[in-house]
């Protein structure tokens, strides 16, 4: 009884969740434009989303500024960490503070901020400052998920290999890479997933000819509803889907192997 | 390890030159538009007849692309402001005066747009499209007269009445129904017009933009403020609404084209501005949104289309005459923006 | 490793000077400043009338009732996820609640435009059914629900995180020494949990007291709230000084916030950073 209970609350929940997830995507192939009838099977909007130059570019620029935004920032992120896990405990402290804001400013705030600052130095909003912007709330994230693995390395392991005459990139490379590298797999997942998804500092920090698919759903939506941006959404939510699908058989294959939790 | 880093920098080298490929050589013609106001394949042709990229984008209202462009976060080539921000946009140096022989088109633009006091001698802007402000109303649910922005405020029809979420039209019909001026720089008559305003909240349905479009072809609300252009284009799609400019009197106004200082290639803009002005563009272009055309020539064949024979896309002179334009009211526009964000916050 | 290579943390303090740092400091130069760039409190004497007052306080309102109703509807889901004995079926259903949280935001906000619409799905079934049709969009209630459904993801993942964790060893005893289910729950699973649920609760509130995007969509711009307020005043009223000033008021109130929860649970960040 207990257990019925229980099965009947959570697929509630469940239908609550994904219910108009699922509208949205039946939607999508209905011919009719009206939401009330079903008019048919088409395939007519998307046929249209593929037509629209704009929805093409913001596609675009949401790939690019996530590539760029994660590699950037993952790399500045762990070398960062390691910076960082190196300063005393006053100084170390200071940076995680610090570093913290973008994490718990709500973003509007991150936005404006940076939307006044690019203008307080007159920089043109465009592609540079969305990447800029997208870097800056990516790496904190990077830097929390390095950190602690570095502090859970054995410090033994450095030692040896300066023992055995290692030189400092060598120590970099060999060991401490190999040590933090869930760290740094997850922080970029991390940056890759925030960023690609980020609407509300995009939308301060863009500026003409640039817009990603957040920015552009958000000025679709506000004209009303429209099936395109059914057929986009549907598109959008099969990729997150099936991408989340690929990472979570990775990380089970190696929580398998190395018996480590992600 | 090594590996990993190598991967990583043949990634960034790809993307890196992808971006390069996303900024190619063509050049690039940024237009900044209202939402629905222009036939998307004439963008596409003026791309192949010139060789260029058309990067375009909408604003909802006026303040909203000032602003933008004020930020300086901008570089736009065309915009389309109506009459009052273009005669604020002079004064501050905002618009890059036209050279008329790159224009020749011109000639097919309706005399009467031209040399209105906003702009004397069109020095920096050409007429895109024109109309008026009024009341689109379904004649099945409405059955009282509709004929005064009075309607709007009656109970019947609460939680059915849509209003243009724009601080000039919205104010200006509160102005309009007390007997004040549209244009007024009168504190005492712009409060009277936000108690009106907070009095009608309750019943209205939402503050919207171009949403207005699909909620009255669907029949979601009964009564909405709209521009003419978008009236004609409802009443095409749904023949039990009509439109209705208000006997108190309304708003003429006047969409021009402009080039802002910030535009990086006034030939390119000045060639587009030609081309808006042609007499087959302009005819596709009103066509395809409604709005009533500047082109003389447009408007005429236009209004041979059953579709566009009304008051709503030609008015008659009689509703023209209670008609008034909208004037840069200067520094006071803040009292405008404080009154409807307070509106709009209103409980 | 040895101290020298501390320099590869300065890059990123130079880049934190000007992209985190700086930027707040502009914020506050704008909040106290007028249009003429003099040191003026006229932004926050505006900001505190009853108008802009009643928009904090709505916020804060829909943001609080969004948490706790996100709470009430998340801890037992939570909760008997972690109760599932089999760890496959526990995975599964812990990765179908978490989904939602990467699609994105937008979509789901918009999903529901589509359904409360007076032509969305749930009008549409009211009429086949000859029931009267209900105005559910642009209204309070709508943005409410759009918060609720966005959020309550960020309350479930936190507090199966803390509840998986809590040793079975703890309840077994309790049982041993004589302590119903009940008392079980109420004396050792609840407050062993209490760490995930304050995550729960920050992650839910933070971006309720500040979104734009929920009341823009679904509030048809009846509901005007915090976000709204300075999306507005950067973007269509040009006035950055007075946007300013609610950015920093908002972001005092949601810091102040924080800092009191903290005091409820001195590992706050640390759950944070695991989470992460």
């Amino acid at each position: 009884m207990k257990k019925v209970l229980r099965n009947v609350y959570l697929y509630l929940m469940l239908l609550f969740l994904y219910a108009p997830i699922l509208v949205l995507m039946v939607y999508s192939f209905n011919a009719s434009k009206s939401r009330g009838q079903w008019g048919g099977f088409t395939l007519e909007w998307y046929r249209r989303l593929f037509m629209d130059a704009n929805i093409q570019s913001a596609l675009y620029y949401t790939v690019m500024i996530a590539i760029l935004a994660t590699i950037i920032s993952t790399i500045a992120g762990t070398v960062s960490s390691i910076g960082i896990f190196l300063y005393g405990n006053k100084a170390q402290k200071v940076m995680l503070n610090v570093n913290y804001i973008p994490v718990i400013n709500p973003d509007i705030v991150t936005g404006v901020s940076m939307m006044i600052l690019f203008a307080f130095v007159s920089m043109r909003q465009g592609f540079a400052t969305m990447l800029i912007a997208h870097i800056t709330f990516c790496i904190p994230y990077v830097i929390l998920s390095v950190l602690p693995k570095l502090r859970q390395m054995d410090v033994n392991l450095i030692e040896a290999a300066m023992d055995l005459g290692a030189r400092p990139m060598q120590i970099i490379n060999k060991v401490v890479l190999a040590e933090i590298r869930p760290g740094i797999i997850t922080g970029a997942l991390f940056a890759f997933t925030l960023s690609i998804d980020d609407f509300v500092i995009s939308f301060f920090t863009t500026g003409s000819g640039v817009s990603n698919l957040s920015i552009y759903v958000y000025s679709m939506a506000k004209r009303g509803i429209s099936p395109e941006i059914n057929a986009l959404s549907t598109l959008m939510i099969l990729t997150v889907t099936l991408l989340l699908f690929i990472i979570n058989r990775r990380s089970n294959k190696k929580t398998k192997t190395t018996g480590e939790r992600i | 390890m090594k590996k990993t880093v190598w991967i990583l920098c043949a990634i960034l080298l790809l993307v890196t030159s992808l971006v390069g490929c996303g900024q190619s050589d063509v050049k690039k013609l940024y237009v900044y538009n209202w939402g629905t106001y222009i036939d998307n394949s004439v963008l596409r042709d003026f791309e192949k007849e010139n060789n260029c990229k058309v990067v375009y984008e909408n604003y909802a209202s006026n303040e909203e692309m000032y602003y933008k462009l004020k930020s300086g976060n901008a570089n736009y080539d065309v915009i389309f402001p109506s009459d009052y921000m273009i005669e604020k946009m002079i004064k501050e140096d905002m618009l890059l005066p036209l050279d008329k022989q790159n224009i020749p088109n011109l000639k097919n633009i309706d005399p009467k747009l031209l040399d209105i006091p906003f702009d004397p001698g069109n020095q920096y802007s050409i007429p895109y499209f024109w109309g008026t402000l009024g009341i689109l109303y379904n004649t099945e649910k409405v059955t009282k007269p509709v004929d005064s922005w009075n309607i709007l405020w009656d109970k019947e029809y609460a939680k059915k009445i849509l209003m243009y979420d724009s601080q000039r039209d919205s104010v200006g019909i509160a102005l309009i129904l007390q007997g004040y001026s549209l244009n007024s720089t009168n504190q005492d008559e712009l409060n009277k017009a936000y108690e009106l305003l907070v009095e009608q909240k309750p019943l209205v349905l939402a503050y919207v933009n171009d949403q207005v479009i699909d909620m009255m072809i669907g029949n979601e609300a009964d009564l909405a403020v709209v521009y003419s252009g978008d009236a004609v284009y409802c009443m095409s799609e749904n023949e039990k609404l009509a439109y209705v400019v208000p006997k108190e009197g309304s708003n003429q106004w006047f969409d021009n084209v402009a080039i802002p200082t910030t535009s990086q290639n006034k030939e390119l803009a000045e060639k587009f501005i030609d081309y808006l002005c042609r007499d087959d563009i302009a005819l596709k272009n009103t066509m395809e949104v409604g709005y009533t055309s500047a082109n003389k020539n447009a408007l005429e064949e236009a209004s041979k289309e059953d579709d566009y024979n009304n008051i709503a896309y030609n008015p008659t002179d009689d509703i023209l005459a209670r008609c008034v334009a909208f004037k840069d009211v200067g520094e006071f526009i803040t009292n405008y923006a404080d009154i409807w964000t307070k509106v709009k916050a209103a409980q | 490793m040895n101290k020298n290579m501390r320099v590869l943390g300065l890059p990123y303090v130079v880049w934190m000077l000007i992209f985190i740092c700086l930027p707040i400091l502009l914020l506050g130069v704008y909040s106290f400043t007028d249009n003429t760039g003099n040191f003026s409190l006229e932004n926050f004497k505006s900001f505190f009338t009853p108008i802009y007052i009643r928009i904090l306080l709505n916020s804060l309102y829909l943001a609080f009732i969004s948490t706790v109703i996100c709470f009430i509807l998340g801890y037992p889901v939570a909760y008997m996820i972690a109760k599932i004995p089999a760890e496959k079926k526990r995975n599964t259903f812990l990765l179908l609640f978490i989904l939602p949280m990467w699609m994105n935001f937008l979509l789901r906000t918009y999903s529901w435009m589509t359904l409360l619409g007076n032509n969305g799905l749930i009008n549409a079934l009211l009429q086949a059914l000859s029931l009267p049709q209900l105005n559910l969009l642009y209204n309070s209630g709508a943005v409410l629900l759009g918060m609720v459904y966005n959020f309550l993801p960020f309350m479930i993942y936190p507090i199966y995180s803390i509840l998986i964790k809590i040793d079975e060893n703890y309840i077994t005893a309790a049982g041993d020494l004589g302590a119903n289910p009940r008392q079980a729950f109420t004396k050792i699973t609840f407050p062993l949990s209490i760490p995930g649920v304050i995550t729960g609760i920050t992650m839910v509130f933070m971006p309720a007291v500040s979104t734009f995007v929920i009341p823009s969509l679904l509030g048809g711009g009846q509901n005007m709230l915090i976000g709204n307020l300075i999306e507005q005043q950067l973007m269509q009223a040009g006035n950055w000084h007075f946007g300013s000033a609610a950015s920093l008021i908002m972001m005092t109130i949601i810091l102040l916030a924080m800092q009191f929860m903290n005091r409820f649970d001195k590992t706050q960040q640390k759950n944070m950073e695991m989470l992460a």
